[in-house]
């Protein structure tokens, strides 16, 4: 093995500095993607929704970094499930008595089981509106829009389908309970991954603190939140 | 006797290493509010021996919160319920009469039982060899402050060099990691002028130790630091991370 792959397989601080940026990048795809999801609460038909998506789905530099994205996600989960095997079988008898919740966060050591509530709300998710954009699992009927230069262009019409989801009880249900676990997911992760990176200091650790609150409340607020307005309105 | 109380005690006995230990009741009975916890099992002790019962085996030694010997999982917490204390400064004062006092040993594949609370802390002594120490070859002895240091990284590097090796880091710490003690070696000797010349192999010797023994991962829970009776930093786990990368970076090791 060269020195790269032993530092970020056979070490605990390398394994961690993969978690740390695959879990960073993952944030800031999150917050992209919630400035997108705004997009839904224009009262235009879907207009500004649908050419939002067709943007996203075609230009080349957004489809290299969904790639990129989706390895993370990937490698985030492959390296997160050997961190969480390695962690557990490093303790075979546990205590009769044991009061953790004295000295740590909750968040913290659930971290295996709310990343994999999120990969479950991914799959999920996945299925109802990629699949279906991608034409898989439905046919989505093409809408026309003539822009502001008089263009005229044709796009599938994303915004009804994700109307039409977000009118089910079960679709907004799994997408607030998704955004619960990323939330409380992040409220450790966001600050833990500047530690596994080794940058704590008085000067910025609470610029981090107040930035980590931006993604572990808002950013998973504001995702869950769209849904919420859309079935109620 | 007015103000002593009578507890129960449920305490780990394993016969020895290879055995298949479980939890035991006993009766501390009349125990005073100003003993120690280690007192107060000295007295369980006495009345075992008297009934021929083998008395509990413990660590300790020192009793006055240096040496890190004694070792205890109590009610679920180690070194009891107070913070920045070990077991041997824990006193009965702590818990109140009648109470069911749960003492297990530490807990991890690193550090194996040998009887009862006794556990094999070994692996901290291979991962201290591994790398944290000075390498200095004698000749006239120096004087001891001709070499200035600036008070702050002085003081940092006195408050990483506290740690007494207890590993209520590692009892603590949901992965049984050992990250909080290496850090606070590391982090000391990185501060330090004559930490300098093994600073690199260092790092990367002692994290490969920690691997090979067994502990696990650190997800900063920072438990340890909440449970340290010389309330080591989490900041020294930053230090010990950005050393760890400088080396993997720059180091002469291939
Ligand atoms: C949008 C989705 C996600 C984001 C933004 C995210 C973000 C993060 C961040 C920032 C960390 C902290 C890294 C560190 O402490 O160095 C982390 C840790 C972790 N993540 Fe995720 N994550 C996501 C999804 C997932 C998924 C799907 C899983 C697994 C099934 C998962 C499992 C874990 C685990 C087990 C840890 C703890 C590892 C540790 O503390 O060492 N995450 N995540
Ligand atoms: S016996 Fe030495 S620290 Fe407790």
């Amino acid at each position: 093995m060269s020195w790269f792959t032993k530092t970020v397989f056979s070490t605990s601080v390398g394994r961690k500095v993969i978690m740390a940026l695959t879990g960073l990048f993952l944030c800031t795809f999150l917050a992209v993607h919630l400035a997108g999801n705004f997009q839904l609460l224009h009262q235009d038909g879907g207009e500004a929704f649908n050419l939002y998506t067709k943007f996203m789905t075609s230009n080349p530099l957004i489809k290299a970094i969904s790639y990129v994205n989706f390895a993370f996600i990937l490698a985030h989960v492959v390296w997160g499930a050997y961190i969480t095997y390695k962690n557990k079988s490093a303790r075979s008898v546990g205590y009769a008595v044991n009061n953790p919740g004295k000295t740590s966060s909750f968040s913290s050591r659930w971290m295996g089981v709310l990343g994999t509530m999120i990969l479950i709300f991914l799959v999920i998710h996945l299925k109802d509106f990629k699949m279906a954009y991608l034409g898989i699992t439905k046919d989505l009927p093409m809408v026309t829009y003539t822009l502001e230069n008089d263009e005229k262009v044709i796009v599938k019409d994303m915004f009804s389908e994700v109307n039409l989801e977000f009118h089910e009880p079960i679709v907004v249900g799994i997408y607030v309970i998704g955004m619960i676990a990323l939330g409380f997911h992040l409220f450790h992760g966001f600050q833990s991954a500047f530690q596994s990176l080794g940058l704590r200091h008085p000067k910025y650790t609470p610029i981090i603190k107040t930035v980590g609150f931006v993604f572990w409340g808002l950013i998973p607020f504001g995702f869950a939140i769209i849904p919420l307005i859309i079935f109620f309105r | 006797m007015s103000g002593h109380m009578n507890l129960t005690l449920k305490v780990w006995r394993q016969k020895d290493a290879k055995s298949t230990g479980k939890l035991e009741n006993y009766e501390a009975k009349d125990i005073s509010p100003d003993m120690s916890f280690l007192e107060m099992i000295d007295v369980v002790n006495e009345s075992l021996i008297k009934k021929g019962v083998e008395p509990i085996a413990f660590d300790h030694d020192c009793r006055e919160g240096i040496c890190g010997a004694c070792s205890m999982y109590i009610n679920g917490e180690a070194h009891g319920p107070k913070r920045a204390i070990t077991t041997c400064q824990l006193h009965m004062r702590s818990f109140h009469d009648g109470e069911t006092i749960t003492i297990e040993p530490w807990r991890a594949n690193a550090f194996p039982v040998i009887k009862d609370l006794v556990v094999d802390r070994s692996a901290f002594d291979r991962i201290i060899q591994a790398g944290g120490y000075v390498s200095v070859n004698t000749g006239v002895t120096i004087d001891a402050n001709s070499i200035p240091i600036e008070k702050e990284i002085a003081d940092d590097a006195m408050d990483a060099a506290a740690c007494i090796g207890c590993g209520a880091c590692v009892a603590a710490c949901k992965n049984a990691s050992a990250t909080l003690f290496l850090s606070a070696k590391v982090s000391q000797l990185a501060l330090l002028p004559q930490g300098q010349a093994e600073r690199q192999i260092r790092v990367e010797a002692m994290i490969d130790q920690m691997e090979e023994e067994g502990f696990g991962n650190c997800t900063n829970t920072e438990a340890c630091s909440a449970v340290c009776p010389k309330e080591i930093g989490q900041h020294h786990i930053a230090r010990m991370n950005r050393e760890f990368f400088g080396a993997k970076l720059s180091s002469p090791k291939k």
